[in-house]
């Protein structure tokens, strides 16, 4: 037994190594302010918002039942919002998915004004005036979009202004595989 | 050195409290559980502040979920779960002991019984390699070397 270990014993250090490395590696891909949401595969919690103002639907969770859909969490104070107006604005367009919109903590006055500026892809809009429904979803921050599939589970979340990147590598797979 | 610190310590401003915006709850009993409590969840903003401490507009919410909820006559177990519900595991400063997160709890302690085993052994074989017996030249090396007288 003795004989072996020693034989191996100066390849430890080596070992060692590699395994941190290999933790570090991985870390460096990780970002730690990204909170996975707690309801992945769960269905939508209720709730049952009004509209922003009288020229737009309000959004209640029964509406998201029958199509594959995204609910985009929104406001007009949130820069990182704006960045992703048009790509939400073209998916909306293009038919990919159903896009609802909850706009969070934001006076209508301001809501609409965004709208009216950036235009309104948005199928119905709920307003959630105080956050409390962001609370019920999980919703730490803005924007945030929940994928939800047709039988109105959330399926994922995605932390953050949505970019093609995000598209192309999850959004767009996970949209296909859902619609099957 | 230590109470020098303290000292230097109790002489600095405490920072204020965070609660300019809350509303408390109204029996003083019910008041100090929710902050008490609130104490346990984090603030999934700053991450590494609780939402006792934090500014940040979603800890001023959240304190105010925890008080509508103590105010609803929740036990703290059903107010850790309603947070837990909706933001995971990941609000609760303290992880939770659970499949999961035991190489997190038991690592130390694995890698401390490790350290331990190892040290062990490495004495025990230590004393158990017990010097070879001295062969004949050496023996009479050593008599050579005894009997010399340091005369130089």
């Amino acid at each position: 037994m003795l004989v072996p270990v020693r034989r191996f014993a100066y390849l430890l250090p080596v070992t060692l190594f590699l395994v941190l490395a290999g933790f570090f590696l991985r870390g460096l891909s990780l970002d730690p302010s990204e909170v996975p949401t707690a309801l992945a595969d769960k269905p939508m919690p209720e709730f049952d918002l009004p509209a922003v103002d009288d020229d737009t639907r309000g959004l209640a969770t029964a509406d998201l039942a029958g199509a594959v859909s995204f609910v985009n969490v929104f406001a007009s104070w949130c820069l990182p919002c704006r960045a992703e107006h048009p790509l939400l604005t073209t998916l909306a367009e293009a038919g990919t998915v159903k896009l609802f919109g909850i706009s969070y903590k934001d006076k209508p006055a301001d809501a609409r004004a965004w709208l009216d500026e950036l235009g309104d892809p948005y199928e119905r809009i709920g307003a959630d005036l105080d956050g409390r429904i962001g609370i019920d979803l999980g919703v730490y921050g803005v924007p945030e979009t929940f994928v939800i599939d047709r039988d109105g589970r959330i399926r994922y979340k995605h932390i953050g202004p949505i970019t093609q990147r995000d598209l192309d590598k999850h959004l767009l797979p996970l949209i296909e595989r859902l619609r099957q | 050195m230590l109470t020098l610190f303290l000292a230097w310590a109790g002489l600095q401003p405490m920072p204020a409290p965070a609660f300019e915006n809350d509303v408390p709850l109204a029996d003083p009993a019910m008041e100090d559980r929710a902050r008490e409590l609130s104490r346990l969840f984090r603030c999934l903003v700053c991450q590494n502040q609780s939402i006792f401490d934090s500014d940040a507009e979603l800890a001023l919410d959240l304190r105010r979920v925890v008080r509508e909820r103590i105010a609803a006559g929740d036990s703290d177990e059903e107010v850790t779960d309603y947070l837990v519900v909706r933001y995971g595991d990941f609000v609760l400063l303290k992880p939770p002991f659970k499949p999961r997160t035991y190489l997190l709890w038991l690592g130390p302690a694995l890698i401390v019984a490790l350290a331990i085993i190892g040290v062990a052994v490495f004495f025990r074989r230590r004393s158990q390699v017990a010097a070879a017996p001295l062969s004949e030249s050496e023996q009479a090396r050593l008599a050579a070397l005894l009997d010399d007288e340091p005369s130089s």
